[in-house]
């Protein structure tokens, strides 16, 4: 299988905090890969170690042609071009409008002339759904609509590469329901190939070809939706079914319960 | 806001501070001409300076043509050396002008004054890198108290 | 001991957060230089830095100079030298007020502005979706604030004086009753347009450098969280006041001493 983005054995430390062990994973072309995992396990770690962000202390990560742990400041300028990121909070810059918003990596990547410029612009709105929406500010969009708002300035430059970075956190059902059904129609129609950080497992496992689940430093589980189902892994069937107790536990590390309590009022 | 709007204000900014600079420079600074354009240098030796500073003004009648550049004393005879810079625009001193250490006010600043001399055929007149000959040292107050003690003793 | 340690471990962090901050203002303004993008930013932020500080900055030199014509005038006539007051209203302004309370106000007016503004842009991923978009925050966002800030303030402390100088004139002359042509005449006879004013304006460009440099390296660094950037606008405020002042010393032991 041809693969856009491969990670190979990475190895990444934030301070003295180990976030990866020998971490490999594969997003094949054309697809959707889902990268899952329980929280704070470092999945948009991993988003931004694709995007050049955070440097690996070892390991390789190719994207493309480019080998993005190697690469200089212009270099890696010149890969960012032909990929991009939906953050979190949509992260659109909240002086100037929708418009200008996605019309902003246009102008500050082409020489196109302002015409063309408006009907990209609208394009990639119309294909958000917000064409509507274009003269207002970022502050006056409901959650939902500031990520569809988003996801169209990330389209803006036509990437090969589209990160989404917890795209449903906090969403209503139907804004969520948007969402899912834009990712996947964006990524069959403009052929991009998509990676999809979540825990909502359900939304993810209907749109994702591909699935990685990220657990422990490391991965645990990796391949279609179908395969993992019947993977022997406990924390992937924990994770997949959401269970409360299991090889993640329930409980934060602490001492014996009744010997806390009968410590009384001594705090520990 | 619109684009237009803040060019605006932003030209309303910078035309204020020019304003501004406008009127310290006209208003608040001095323009004696003195220190700007061309000038030259004399020197003059003087026995005792008292309170004259670099950049004290050099004064013709009051007016002010030049400023104190430098002083130096004057190893071999212990005189002090001052540095003078007068505008070209008053360069007819004769070498027979005299320059004094005076005191603007009881408690003011001390300044040079300048006394242009008699002109005459076989009088040059003073050049640049010239010295004045004829000088006056500035007044010392104990000095003065003191000559006025010993001729009251006198009596 | 520890005392040392102490003192050892400040000292490397301060050195360190020095050269973090220089290396930063170094990649923001080093590099090929593109006016038709940077101008209209520029604009924008000259806006932002300069005339949103203007009013604030007025306000305080009318009053700063009436204050000083009013002290001075009553400490002159005692010694009958209120006809020195000029001199005493301008050469304070124009030498260590003009500069040194612009620099302070610009310090709590436009730099806390600045760190916040960065620190929020950075909280909500706004500087690293620029640079996942292969814009660099630092050009984009850090370089016009910088040139922004290095042109307003000495501007500002400019009006500052002279509108402080006006007020001085307003207290001594039109209600106090010092001659109107001595106030200004032995003000011009000791005001001097190199020394004063220039050295003036030398010392609000370095001021200027100083806090909007400590603002901006402030919001860059910040931490991304609400306490993070509160405690960075105010060290923005607090370190810029400190730097402000003790620059300020230096800079007139060397220029005056």
């Amino acid at each position: 299988m041809d693969n856009l983005v491969e990670v190979k054995d990475i190895y990444f430390k934030r301070g003295d905090t180990l976030i990866y062990e020998d971490v490999s994973v594969q997003v094949p072309r054309g697809k959707v890969t889902a990268i899952m995992g329980p929280s704070g396990c470092g999945k948009t770690t991993l988003l931004r170690l694709i995007g050049g962000q955070l440097k690996p202390q070892k390991g390789s990560i190719r994207f493309a042609d480019y080998e993005i742990t190697e690469l200089g400041r212009n270099q890696l300028f010149e890969a960012r071009k032909r990929m991009s990121m939906l953050f979190q909070s949509g992260a659109l810059f909240s002086d100037i409008t929708v418009f200008e918003n996605v019309a902003f990596p246009l102008r500050e990547h082409t020489n196109l002339p302002e015409n063309i410029i408006a009907t990209v612009v609208k394009m990639k709105l119309e294909a958000v759904g917000l064409r509507g929406a274009g003269k207002l500010f970022p502050q006056e969009l409901s959650g939902g609509m500031a990520r569809r708002a988003a996801l169209a300035r990330s389209i803006a430059l036509d990437p090969e590469l589209i990160m989404y970075d917890e795209p449903f956190a906090g969403q209503d059902p139907i804004s969520m329901g948007m969402l899912v059904k834009l990712i996947r129609s964006l990524n069959s129609t403009l052929g991009l190939t998509s990676i999809v950080v979540s825990h909502d497992i359900h939304e993810v496992m209907s749109i994702a070809d591909h699935v990685v689940i990220l657990a422990n430093k490391t991965v645990v589980g990796q391949g279609t939706p179908e395969e993992l189902k019947r993977d022997g892994n406990d924390l992937v069937q924990q994770f997949l079914r959401g269970e409360a107790d299991g090889p993640v536990p329930f409980h934060y590390a602490a001492s014996e319960y009744e010997s806390d309590l009968l410590a009384g009022g001594q705090k520990k | 806001m619109e684009t237009r709007k803040i060019e605006l204000l932003v030209g309303v900014f910078i035309s204020a501070a020019v304003v501004a600079l406008i009127f310290l420079a006209l208003q608040v600074a001095n323009q004696s001409s003195a220190m700007r354009g061309e000038t030259y240098t004399l020197y003059a030796n003087f026995d005792n300076i008292g309170g004259l500073k670099v950049r004290s003004p050099v004064k013709v009648g009051g007016v002010v043509v030049g400023r104190v550049a430098n002083i130096e004393l004057d190893p071999e005879y212990f005189e002090a050396v001052v540095e003078l810079q007068i505008s070209k625009s008053f360069s007819q001193f004769p070498e027979t002008s005299s320059a004094s250490i005076l005191t603007s006010g009881l408690l003011g600043e001390q300044y040079i004054g300048l006394e242009p001399g008699f002109m005459d055929d076989d009088v040059f007149v003073l050049e640049d890198g010239d010295s004045i000959f004829s000088t006056n040292s500035a007044v010392v107050l104990e000095e003065l108290i003191g000559q006025f003690l010993f001729s009251q003793g006198d009596n | 001991m520890t005392f040392f340690i102490k003192i050892g471990r400040n000292t490397l962090n301060i050195l360190q957060g020095v050269g973090a901050a220089s290396i930063m203002l170094f990649q923001a303004l080093v590099g090929k230089p593109e006016p038709r993008k940077m101008f209209p930013l520029l604009i924008r932020q000259l806006y932002v830095v300069g005339v949103q500080s203007m009013l604030i900055i007025l306000i305080s030199g009318l009053f700063i100079g009436m204050v000083l014509g009013l002290q001075g005038y009553t400490i002159l006539v005692d010694f009958g030298a209120e006809q020195a007051l000029g001199p005493m209203v301008a050469l304070s302004l124009l030498r260590e007020l003009g500069p040194v309370v612009t620099a302070l106000l610009f310090a709590g007016r436009a730099g806390s502005a600045l760190t916040a503004e960065i620190g929020l842009m950075r909280a909500t991923e706004q500087l690293s979706s620029l640079e996942m978009m292969a814009v660099d925050p630092l050009r984009r966002v850090v370089a016009p604030r910088f040139w922004a800030g290095f042109i307003s303030m000495p501007l500002l402390a400019l009006m500052f004086s002279a509108v402080g100088i006006y007020g001085g004139f307003l207290v001594g002359v039109q209600w106090l009753g010092v001659d109107d042509g001595a106030f200004w005449s032995v003000m011009q006879a000791s005001v001097e347009w190199q020394n004063d004013i220039l050295n003036g304006f030398i010392k609000s460009l370095v001021f200027a450098i100083v806090v909007t440099w400590i603002a901006l390296y402030k919001g860059y660094t910040a931490a991304p969280t609400s306490p993070g950037i509160s405690a960075a606008t105010t060290q923005t405020v607090v370190y810029s006041s400190l730097a402000v002042l003790g620059l300020d010393f230096v800079l007139t032991a060397v220029m005056f001493g």
